[in-house]
């Protein structure tokens, strides 16, 4: 028989990459300004990372005789009441923002996905007590919440970022929670218990990989409320203690004084924070729009 | 009906419980120096044996046993003191709820009309460039934090005009129009930070409701197009808003905390603040628990309102 070969074999697999590749641009194409969103996320990130670079001077050394300039092109920003260099202040608020924002989002996913999944999958005793924890961080004013945590961790940037992700991981484990009762209803669930799968098993190998769209989207959508939440905390003067340069604790009341003088202290911390969030809002949008339909106008 | 009030009002109890597990086990979860600290550096506790500071902390007592006490407390209105002036803390929040309650009543009035209008304005002109441009605003005002709005509005008319709003407190009884006038602007703030989702969540149910089948069969029988949107779709579309608004009460009394230490208004958002700066703990656990049964109460009245916007929870 004449037959050739390679009729037989299955038609080539495309790389790791250019499947990745295939996928991104099929995202740009169908979300645009998620994928603009995307892309000046990437741009903040790298400003985070290379903040010492870019940074013409330090953000936290003090220079009384250059104290209130205006923008010039010496100090692109201005300076502060301390002549700190207002430019190299708000390149390295993004790198606290980012770090605040994704270690909160990690953290409360992480703690969301365990609790939420057990909660759900159990049910019972455990998912009552679990659920009325739930409804009373939800009926706390997330802002006293976080105020009363901070001020028995003491403010730092790691307590901020524990604060935000103990109340994140208790609102979102409800969501997580409600996509795992939807999945336990599954023949197939029965079906690995039934061949006498543990419980560890079932809730790793087959519940979590069908959460995980649901956790992703619900990480992107709630990145930039953790952004807000630390820079009204830092405002405030219970999130990240001064001198560390935070977007919200450059624009805090004790500087509004100085600002009748030099406004561009609130003026740029302001454009910063509104343009990370309105990224974040756009791209966390995007992404539940591609992956998860459903949700979409929950917002 | 009934059976549903009954139900929702006992589901109030456990996570009250659970709200004031939270406070007292705050308490002991302080720093051991936390006390030394506070004896140190109070000079209003200066005559305060140690003993008698953690006894008005609740320290000296176990947990199970705080608890309790703290709950029957709370069930009699007693919060306790505070551990400086020995005041009463109900009475302090019933000294400053007023301002508070005022502040997020009319916050609450712009960002329900100005979200639910615009959301209706953007869903029956829809894709036209009067739904572009109140869409981008809204999705700009949800990104720009009304801290730093509330500060603008502060320093910017002091640089132009020489001008800044009012920050000396008018108490009620010098009148009530001015006592309501210094509200005005922090509350304009507040309510347009809440409208923004207000309104995207209206325009998202208009257009759904709008392409049910019965708002084409309003219009073949005639009923006019106003008609039609306000009696026939806003209706139906506004029960998820309803309930938008519930969630977004616990956001409205994050904001007052804000606004009122901009505006310097002394509510309980101030007032909070200030004991945690003096580190007033009791003061703080009265503010958190009472701040959580707000936020629980309006939730229920929000669930009972659905009663009377959606006649099928009544027989249900």
């Amino acid at each position: 028989m004449a037959v050739a070969n390679d009729a037989v074999l299955p038609p080539r697999e495309p790389s790791l990459a250019a499947r990745w590749g295939t996928t991104l641009v099929r995202f740009a194409r169908r979300q645009p300004i998620g994928a603009f969103s995307a892309g000046v996320l990437v741009l903040l990130v790298f400003i985070a990372i290379f903040a010492d670079v870019i940074a013409p001077y330090s953000p936290t050394r003090n220079n009384v005789g250059e104290s209130l300039i205006s923008p010039s092109t010496n100090h692109f920003f201005g300076t502060d009441q301390f002549g700190r260099d207002l430019f190299s202040r708000v390149i390295h608020g993004a790198r606290i923002s980012l770090y605040v924002g994704l270690g909160a989002t990690f953290g409360a996913a992480a703690c969301a996905t365990i609790l939420g999944a057990v909660s759900g999958y159990l049910g019972g005793v455990f998912d009552y007590i679990v659920q009325r924890f739930v409804d009373a961080s939800q009926a706390l004013p997330p802002l006293v919440m976080l105020i009363a945590i901070l001020v028995v961790l003491e403010p730092s940037v790691t307590n901020v970022i524990i604060a935000l992700a103990a109340r994140g991981a208790l609102s979102l484990s409800r969501v997580v929670r409600g996509a795992v009762i939807g999945i336990r209803a599954f023949p197939f669930i029965d079906a690995a218990r039934a061949m006498g799968a543990s419980t560890p098993r079932i809730l790793l190998r087959h519940i979590l990989p069908n959460i995980f769209p649901v956790v992703v989207v619900l990480m992107s959508t709630s990145i930039g409320g953790y952004i807000v939440a630390e820079a009204s905390l830092s405002f405030l003067g219970f999130g990240v203690p001064p001198p560390t340069p935070s977007w919200g604790g450059i624009m805090s009341a004790e500087g509004r004084l100085y600002m009748i003088v030099q406004p561009w202290i609130l003026v740029f911390p302001t454009i910063a924070l509104s343009l990370v969030v309105y990224v974040m809002n756009m791209f966390g949008d995007a992404l539940r729009d591609e992956l998860d339909p459903r949700l979409r106008g929950s917002r | 009906m009934r059976n549903y009030i009954v139900a929702r009002l006992l589901a109030i109890i456990p996570t009250t419980m659970v709200l004031i597990l939270f406070v007292v086990v705050l308490i002991r979860l302080l720093p051991g120096d936390a006390i030394d600290v506070l004896l140190e550096e109070q000079v209003r506790l200066d005559d305060v044996s140690r003993a008698e500071l953690e006894a008005r902390l609740g320290l000296d007592k176990s947990l199970p046993e705080e608890f309790v006490r703290y709950t029957l407390g709370t069930l009699r209105g007693d919060l306790g003191n505070s551990i400086f002036t020995e005041e009463s803390v109900t009475g302090l929040i019933r000294q400053r709820i007023g301002v508070t309650m005022t502040m997020g009543v009319m916050a609450l009035v712009v960002g329900a009309t100005t979200g639910v209008v615009i959301g209706i304005i953007s869903a029956v002109r829809r894709n036209s460039l009067l739904d572009y441009f109140l869409r981008s605003v809204s999705i700009a005002g949800l990104s720009i934090p009304n801290f730093a709005i509330a500060t603008a509005v502060i320093v910017f008319p002091t640089i132009w005009w020489k001008w800044s709003p009012p920050v000396i407190y008018t108490p009620p009884g010098d009148g009530i129009w001015p006592y309501i006038a210094q509200f005005f602007t922090p509350a304009i703030i507040l309510g347009l930070s809440l409208s923004a989702s207000l309104m995207r969540l209206t325009r998202t149910m208009m257009l759904e409701v709008l392409r049910q089948d019965y708002i084409t069969t309003a219009r073949s029988k005639g009923v006019g197009e106003g008609t039609v949107v306000m009696r026939h779709a806003l209706r139906n579309a506004l029960i998820p808003v309803v309930s938008l608004l519930g969630i977004q009460v616990a956001f409205l009394l994050s904001g007052t905390v804000i606004l009122e230490s901009i505006f310097s208004l002394p509510g309980l958002g101030r007032t909070l603040i200030g004991s945690l700066t003096a580190r007033d703990y009791p003061v703080v656990q009265g503010l958190t628990v009472v701040s959580g049964l707000l936020v629980i109460l309006v939730n229920l009245m929000v669930d009972v309102s659905y009663g009377v916007l959606d006649p099928r929870t009544r027989t249900e």
